[in-house]
């Protein structure tokens, strides 16, 4: 028997996963004109074990798969993972990054919803751990041509120092650290840095801000995490950066280094591990940047936000209890 | 002047689909054989019947009587003859049978004597006990009895009338007040001078401009406070609560009525009511029913209570592929058990569907907690959490997210990208506390009653334990108290003759053995003996005097 109501808005899972991956395209088209054209071959890559693992999963899990694998879930998770490893990493580490994502942070969990972390930055993480050189490998935009950028993901000799330079990232920890140098004479460095961030790789943030606003309009996120992130990964950065501009990078630098715009829309907005109530999510996303900064700054890796997100992660459920909004006819009442 | 609107967050913009059938007029619903009128016409209160089978009764006759003091009066919608008393289903969501009066009209619809109230004349509880004697009740489909909602006529500022009519599909109030604007301010005015308020509030959504300008220029010839009030279109703007917060700002706290906020709220259709009960005398026997859906002439119909739809479905022509009907809109409607179910007071709509008007819902995947339920609802819940909660059976939780504020007004279950049901998962997650509760309510009889059985048996030994106490004290007391009590008393009586007879015994012989044995008394002369003798005569006779005295 079917109950009231009986029509329905056309949405779905399907379609929301959809207008992810269609957001994505401005940031991947970004990456692919400017950076490495064989990120379009780790997409394919990553997509193709997503499914074959979801599928796998689903099936040991006795669960249907047709509607699970059609709910492009799994597309969106290993696009994610692909878009915030190096470019250049050798197949099996995109594969085994997806797979972690997959199966033991999506499925060993229960599968779709049931994730208390971000699958793509519990990969990132698992990862980085694991193999901190080959994750460290970024190549410097537009430097390295197709058929380098394919041998080195599939395989083979691997000439690190030739063919990686520094993130913008690295090359400002390092420069401020290891040499002593100020912001602006490392900025000065060649090599590196573009007009705000790193040469060529600045133009992918400005794609996935692209998108971010796409999906806003959409009405498939809300203006409350990346508005929260981005201000206060910028209110942090420009309280270090006015303190002493000598040794701390301007907040226009981190806005547009490392995976900042990345995980302003598609990240931290993740809807199944993030917060979900209004003031929630502003906290969650708020926590997400500081954490991420004092990483970035302080910490043992160029980039924190995969750590700072899985560690707002272990926070939601605390924050959404304590966020609960006030129902209607009970403004003053809060939840205990 | 104009009102200042405000907002209530969340609401859908579901299809209006109301162009199909607001173009045409209210027409007059034919005579149907037969009509099933409830005597239960709300879930608060069934009415006494009246009649019996083989009466015959005229429009507007009183059938059945309101009993308690939310009960209201059910009248024949026309003449005819009385066949059966008997349960019927009816339109709602629990399939239950109710108590009907099943009348073959006779074709006449002839009315009984009825004429205008000159409600000047009479006190105001009069003029209530009279609309609720005339089975006026909220036709905006909760049917609660209006005379209730007038109250004591103290402390309201406000009346809302509400037009707006927010459900997709129906259009009986657009209809109603497009044609009959003049009767439902004039049952408004009633309304307001009733409820003692100082203006009246229309709210109409905006998608039913004809419906707002028919009701301006009826107000514009009143001179009566009213303002007419193009309200956003929005679901479910036409919900009371919603209503009144667009209207007015306020928001109805938890667990309180809008009388408490001085303002009260009525559906267009009972102003419409009130208008006709009190100007013309006539009780409430029909009302505007949109038939519409997967039919070929949709429209509205001026229909009598307790016409059963199928009488009503030639009217609208449905297709071939129709499947089911539904009662109500669909985002709140009930799916019709059987085509005989009639139309009750707060029927305001019946919908034809087919699979393709109204497709069954995509199967139910994982919530991936996007919130889009939280940013519909009109009650600012949580949707989602209250769905975990409920699928873990978690009720109690449930509970404490505000599951009572749920309206069950659909938007959440409209806009789930998983289709998940949420509002079925609601709904028995509330049965399934109503369950509880009842059950608790049961346990705590049972225990209370076990407590104090347990209290009276304890008394009862108490009391037992007491009274075998005070009986084996008597008793004790009794035993030790009489060879204690009677020693002194009768005792002496019984001893002094035996010391006596002793005492005698003795003597007597002492004096034997002086007789055998004379001492120093042997050679005594005769004076002497003669006194001696004497002194024995008189101990003799002292002696005989004693227990003469002892005996």
């Amino acid at each position: 028997m079917i109950h009231s109501p009986y029509i329905r808005k056309p949405a779905s899972v399907q379609r929301v996963m959809f207008a992810v991956l269609l957001a994505l395209l401005p940031g991947v088209a970004a990456y692919v004109w400017q950076v490495a054209e064989v990120v379009v071959v780790n997409l394919l890559l990553a997509t193709v074990t997503a499914l074959a693992a979801e599928a796998l999963m689903l099936a040991l899990r006795k669960r249907p798969v047709a509607p699970a694998l059609s709910d492009l879930s799994a597309v969106v998770t290993a696009w994610l993972v692909v878009l915030c490893f190096p470019p250049i990493l050798p197949w099996w580490v995109t594969v085994l990054g997806v797979l972690i994502a997959i199966v033991a942070v999506k499925h060993l969990y229960g599968g779709l919803g049931q994730n208390p972390f971000n699958p793509a930055m519990v990969a990132y993480c698992a990862m980085i751990v694991a193999f901190p050189s080959l994750m460290s490998q970024w190549p410097p935009a537009g430097q390295l041509d197709f058929q380098t950028q394919l041998d080195l993901v599939l395989g083979g000799a691997r000439e690190i120092d030739a063919i990686t330079g520094a993130t913008a990232l690295d090359a400002m920890r390092t420069g401020l650290r290891a040499s002593g140098a100020s912001v602006d004479a490392v900025l000065l460095q060649p090599g590196a840095f573009g007009a705000f961030g790193g040469r060529g790789w600045e133009w992918l943030p400005l794609g996935y801000a692209a998108g971010g606003l796409y999906l806003f309009a959409r009405r498939i996120i809300t203006w409350h995490m990346p508005v929260a992130f981005l201000a206060a990964l910028a209110l942090i950065s420009g309280v270090f950066w006015l303190a002493n501009p000598a040794q701390f990078a301007p907040p226009w630098f981190h806005l547009a280094s490392g995976g900042a715009m990345l995980a302003a829309f598609f990240i931290v907005t993740d809807p199944v591990s993030g917060a979900t109530t209004p003031r929630g999510k502003l906290i969650f996303a708020a926590g997400i940047a500081l954490i991420a900064y004092l990483i970035r700054v302080f910490g043992a890796f160029p980039e924190g936000i995969a750590f700072a997100v899985l560690l707002m992660n272990i926070c939601v459920p605390l924050i959404d209890m304590k966020t609960q909004p006030p129902v209607f006819g009970h403004r003053e009442g809060r939840l205990p | 002047m104009t009102v200042r609107l405000f907002n209530f967050r969340g609401g859908v913009k579901p299809d209006s689909h109301k162009n199909e059938s607001s173009a045409t007029p209210i027409a007059r619903a034919a005579l149907p054989p037969r009509l099933v009128i409830p005597l239960r016409q709300g879930i608060r209160s069934t009415a006494r019947c009246l009649v019996e089978v083989g009466q015959s009764v005229l429009k507007g006759e009183c059938i059945g009587e309101g009993e308690g003091p939310l009960g209201t009066a059910v009248h024949a919608s026309t003449s005819g003859t009385v066949v059966e008393v008997a349960p019927y289903p009816m339109a709602h969501a629990s399939g239950l049978d109710t108590l009907c009066v099943v009348i073959e009209p006779d074709g006449a619809d002839e009315w009984i004597a009825h004429e205008a109230l000159d409600r000047r004349t009479l006190p105001r509880e009069a003029v209530l006990k009279y609309l609720s004697d005339h089975g006026i009740v909220g036709m905006g489909g909760a049917t609660f009895p209006t005379h209730i909602k007038l109250g004591n006529g103290r402390g309201i500022d406000t009346l809302v009338i509400n037009g707006a009519e927010c459900e997709p599909w129906i259009t009986c109030d657009d209809r109603l007040m497009r044609e009959r604007a003049a009767d439902i301010l004039s049952g408004a005015a009633i309304l307001r001078e009733l409820i003692g308020a100082d203006r009246t509030l229309v709210g109409i959504e905006d998608n039913k401009p004809e419906a707002i300008e028919a009701m301006g220029r009826a107000a514009a010839v009143l001179s009566e406070p009213i303002e007419i009030v193009a309200v956003p279109t929005l679901y479910p703007a036409g919900g009371e609560k919603q209503l009144i917060r667009v209207l007015t700002g306020i928001e109805i706290a938890h667990g309180k009525l809008g009388s408490e906020f001085g303002v009260q709220c009525f559906n267009v259709g009972t102003a419409h009511a009130v208008c006709r009960a009190i100007h013309h005398g006539e009780p409430l026997i029909s009302r505007v029913v949109t038939l519409t859906g997967n039919v070929d002439r949709p429209g509205n119909h001026e229909v009598l209570i307790g016409t059963p739809v199928e009488s009503l479905l030639a009217l609208a022509a449905p297709r071939p592929d129709t499947d089911r009907y539904l009662m109500g809109g669909p985002m709140m409607g009930v799916a019709l058990p059987d085509l005989g179910v009639p139309i009750a007071k707060g029927s305001n709509c019946v919908i034809a569907a087919s699979p393709a008007l109204f497709p069954p819902p995509p199967p139910e995947l994982p919530c991936i907690r996007c919130g889009a339920c939280a940013r519909v609802c009109p009650a600012d819940l949580q949707p989602f959490e209250l769905y975990w909660f409920s699928r873990a059976k978690n009720v109690g939780k449930a509970q404490e997210y505000h599951l009572f504020d749920c309206i069950e007004c659909g938007c959440c279950s409209f806009v789930c990208p998983s289709h998940i049901p949420l509002v079925d998962y609601f709904r028995f997650s509330k049965s399934e506390i109503w369950a509880r509760e009842r059950e608790l309510k049961a346990a705590d009889h049972a225990r209370e009653r076990f407590e104090f059985r347990n209290f009276r048996q304890e008394r009862e030994k108490e009391e037992k334990a007491a009274k075998l106490a005070a009986k084996a004290a008597e008793t004790r007391a009794k035993l030790s108290g009489t060879p204690g009590a009677g020693d002194t008393a009768p005792r002496p009586a019984d001893e002094d003759p035996k010391k006596a007879l002793i005492a005698a015994a003795l003597a007597r012989a002492k004096q034997q053995k002086a007789a055998v044995a004379p001492k120093n008394t042997d050679a005594l002369d005769a004076d002497a003996r003669a006194e001696i003798a004497a002194i024995d005569a008189r101990r003799e006779k002292a002696k005989l005097e004693g227990s003469d005295a002892a005996s």
